[in-house]
């Protein structure tokens, strides 16, 4: 190309193409999905949201019931824990073997470097497929497979969570400098290698807030799941809002933002000692 | 170990020629240096030999073997016996000397050795002795990035001294130091190379160090194989005609003038017999 001639930077033309093709792809969902913030303010609408609001005073803080929630919540918690543990052990392994920057046979590339990305697809498909239904739907599964109670979530959350874990796991990887990796694969090293020796001290800070923030979304899922019987908080909230309590699911709401800015210090505490 | 190239060309994934027929024998035990203006293909030379890039067309040899035919096993022993050394070090900033240096042999150590080593540093004596030959002994548990760029080049040094390859690949080592660290530590890899009889190829942009260390020095430029001559063959004219596309000085790191030094062992001449068995 003749840059002295060139007028206009070349990437012009094709920034403005992906935002018209922006443009034209979000207008049509926001009318797909009816939203309208005006219906929001409407008097009828406002008052419905304000008597549901008012069923939520004064608070339920019985010593029974607060005995209660306080055994849900560590069921929550433990819940979550060893879901998201036991979704990181199985995301790992999958995320190493997608990682291309972990690929052996990706250096030259060598002539067989197409087997390696045929055996690649598979796993990928596979991570698609546990983090593409969603967890309530597993956690039905499940229920029905173990019976109701935590085991149930936990077991959710670890399909579910692995495939999004190994999804992003393989995008930090990626993302990071991974030339250390390529140069251990370079000298003979091999993919376990490469990952402990090349990518891991690379990305950790990233891996250990991301799988964090999992934990963080892996307790507000474990609600969800426990309206169809998974165990933990959300079940006992099921209950309350069965009952029409608002007090008793406004003291669980609370018991709820408190496990999550606990573990928003635990994430900024992890990234602060790892940086 | 010695390797040749025969007519190697090497097109890069972008579609750039990287090297356009190449043929270079080097012998056991030979100390090579390439020198050449940037972008004429030093790197990818060095890479090439390091089996990092595959050839496009031509003929590499290893050893005797062309390593691109090698079963995947027989590749990686093959790279572990190699060892290059970085113009910009590639250690994650986070890690240590200790076990950055220690990486060097993953390959001879295999899996679990290597894993291991992460829980607690396998050869702890080993890598301060590697790093103690740059001077930087006294940083072996210090992180990376808390090190200058010159002090973690020469880290990438030390871990290929403590790899103990056969070959050793020097892509501009000293590039980030000054004149004297920078003849410290290409005197440090002579030694080495002497020392256990391997083969050194380096690459150097400081022509007088180039001319003062090396008994062969090939020009290379767009690719090609300009001269490969020993330092005392070499004129000022060649080193002009080389250089003629970047800049009309003469690429040098220290302030003395060139001085020519008695040409040391020459390659043979290529004989009649394909280069790989």
């Amino acid at each position: 190309m003749n840059v002295a001639a060139v007028r206009r930077d070349p990437a012009l033309g094709a920034r403005l193409a992906l935002a018209a093709v922006g443009l034209a792809l979000l207008w049509p969902a926001i009318d797909l999905a009816e939203f309208d913030p005006r219906k929001l303010f409407e008097t009828g609408n406002l008052e419905t949201v304000a008597r549901f609001l008012g069923t939520f005073f004064p608070l339920a803080l019985g010593a029974d019931f607060l005995d209660l929630v306080l055994r849900s919540a560590l069921e929550t918690l433990a819940l979550a824990t060893a879901g998201t543990a036991v979704a990181i052990v199985l995301a790992l392994p999958l995320a190493m073997a997608v990682s291309e920057s972990l690929s052996v046979s990706r250096v030259g590339p060598a002539r067989r470097a197409w087997i390696g990305r045929l055996l690649r697809t598979p796993v990928r498909a596979l991570l698609v497929f546990m983090r593409s239904i969603p967890e309530i739907v597993w956690a039905l599964l499940f229920v029905r497979a173990v019976g109701l109670g935590p085991a149930a979530g936990v077991l959710a959350i670890a399909i579910n969570y692995a495939g999004m874990l190994g999804k992003v796991y393989f995008e930090i990887f990626e993302a990071g400098d991974t030339r250390p990796a390529r140069a251990v694969l370079e000298s003979g090293g091999g993919r376990v290698h490469a990952f402990f020796y090349g990518v891991l001290p690379v990305s950790l800070p990233e891996l250990v807030s991301y799988s964090v923030y999992r934990w963080e979304c892996a307790i507000r899922a474990s609600v969800v799941m426990g309206f169809v019987g998974a165990g933990g908080l959300g079940q006992q909230m099921e209950l309350s809002m069965r009952m029409l309590e608002g007090g008793e699911v406004a003291t669980m709401l609370l018991v709820f933002l408190a496990l999550v800015m606990l573990a928003d210090a635990i994430s900024a505490l992890l990234r602060k000692v790892l940086m | 170990m010695n390797f040749g190239l025969d007519a190697l060309r090497l097109v890069l994934p972008g579609g750039h020629r990287a090297l356009a027929g190449v043929s270079l024998e080097v012998r056991h035990g030979e100390r090579v240096v390439v020198i050449g203006p940037s972008g004429a293909g030093k790197t990818s030379l060095l890479r090439v030999v390091g089996t990092a890039l595959r050839p496009s067309s031509g003929t590499l040899c290893i050893a005797g073997v062309d390593p691109w035919a090698l079963p995947a096993g027989a590749l990686r022993r093959l790279r572990g016996r190699v060892g290059m050394i970085h113009q910009s070090p590639p250690l994650p900033p986070r890690q240590r000397l200790v076990t950055a240096v220690l990486a060097g042999r993953l390959e001879a150590w295999g899996l679990f050795k290597g894993l291991a080593s992460l829980a607690y540093p396998a050869d702890v004596a080993g890598a301060r002795d590697a790093l103690a030959r740059l001077e930087l002994a006294e940083r072996l548990f210090d992180r990376c990035d808390r090190l200058s760029g010159g002090q973690l080049q020469r880290v990438g040094v030390a871990r290929v001294l403590y790899q103990k390859p056969d070959l050793i690949l020097a892509d501009e080592p000293v590039s980030s130091l000054d004149p004297q660290l920078a003849d410290q530590t290409i005197g440090e890899l002579h030694r080495e190379a002497q020392a256990r009889g391997v083969t050194l190829m380096a690459s150097l942009h400081a022509v007088d160090l180039a001319l003062k260390w090396f008994p062969r020095v090939v020009g290379l430029r767009d690719g090609t194989v300009v001269f490969d001559q020993p330092p005392v063959r070499i004129s000022d004219a060649m080193l002009r005609d080389l250089y003629a596309t970047e800049t009309p000085v003469i690429p040098v790191q220290g302030y003395e003038p060139l001085q020519r030094l008695a040409a040391g062992p020459r390659s043979a001449r290529r004989g009649a017999q394909p280069l790989c068995r």
